[in-house]
């Protein structure tokens, strides 16, 4: 009874960690560039490069590197532009703060326009 | 009150101005700017049709070392084979090929009818020792000095105008 509990546990364990290791690979690939294709990123991509990259990344994964060590690894050979979530680095900072500065702006954009003129009230 | 909605319009409009004027220049496909200057991976490479292999740490002992990816069934790589051999000649250049993803004996024949310029032959089977090289197509030309940083990277066939730029780099 105990060596079927164990199988099984074995089992269940190398089940989830190939379904872990299965949900990364997918997560990884989908925020790589294909950099000979069209808009289109590694996952989605059947070219050379592409299917290069997949079984990369997927032998990373099992040596036991980590997202973060692959993305790096892969940034360091083929530079940022590999990597479809820009980096937080100095010459990103605008990149990352626009949308946030425009919606402060934005805010007191509508708030002057909303706002009536106390004056006109009155009269 | 209308003074303030003026302004701030404007300088929204142009700030967007401003960011897409910007981004006219920018250049939207992969260029190799990024890796001048950094160091290539210390890694093993298989030589060609042998167990042995070499490992890019030896490169230290040339004083400029040019690794050349191609194949033989690459059209462009045929195309850039006479610059190889121009550049062959080139004393303080030790010339590295690594034959990518083909056929022995199509190599082996690309190589009679061309000729050999490479000092060292070296195979990647399946393409993935080339990712250790930044390489994502061929052929491509990477030349690095004698502390294995990239000097260059040539994406594509090389050209004259290459071998005469490579000529210059390397000139003492």
């Amino acid at each position: 009874m105990k060596t079927i509990i164990n199988i099984l546990l074995l089992f269940f364990f190398i089940t989830s960690e190939s379904h872990a290791n299965e949900n990364l690979n997918n997560k990884i690939l989908k925020n790589l560039r294909c950099l000979v294709c069209q808009g289109q990123t590694v996952q989605d991509s059947n070219s050379e490069f592409a299917l290069i990259i997949k079984s990369v990344v997927k032998d990373k994964i099992k040596e036991g590197n980590s997202e973060k060590e692959i993305y790096q690894f892969l940034s360091e050979k083929f530079g940022d532009w590999i990597l479809l979530n820009p980096p937080f680095k100095k010459n990103s900072y605008l990149l990352w703060f626009l949308p946030y500065l425009l919606f402060i702006l934005g805010i007191i954009l509508l708030f002057f326009l909303l706002k009536k003129p106390k004056i006109r009230s009155k009269e | 009150m209308r003074k303030i909605n003026y302004i701030i319009i404007s300088i929204l409009f142009s700030f967007l101005f401003i960011i897409l004027y910007s981004s006219l220049d920018n250049e939207r496909i992969y260029n190799t700017k990024d890796l001048i200057g950094k160091k290539i991976s210390q890694v093993e490479i298989n030589l060609f049709q042998s167990n042995e292999t070499i490992n890019t740490e030896e490169f230290i002992n040339n004083e400029f070392t040019i690794l050349n990816f191609w194949a033989s069934w690459c059209a462009p790589c045929r195309k850039e084979h006479p610059n190889l051999v121009r550049l062959s000649k080139i004393k303080n250049i030790k010339l590295v090929g690594v034959n990518i993803k083909d056929n022995v004996e199509s190599a082996k024949s690309f190589l009679k009818e061309n000729g050999n310029p490479f000092d060292i032959l070296a195979e990647d089977k399946n393409g993935k020792n080339s990712v250790n090289f930044g390489v994502y197509g061929i052929p491509e030309t990477i030349l690095i000095d004698s502390e294995l940083k990239i000097l260059k990277k040539y994406i594509g066939p090389l050209n004259i105008k290459d071998v005469n730029e490579i000529r210059k780099l390397v000139k003492k």
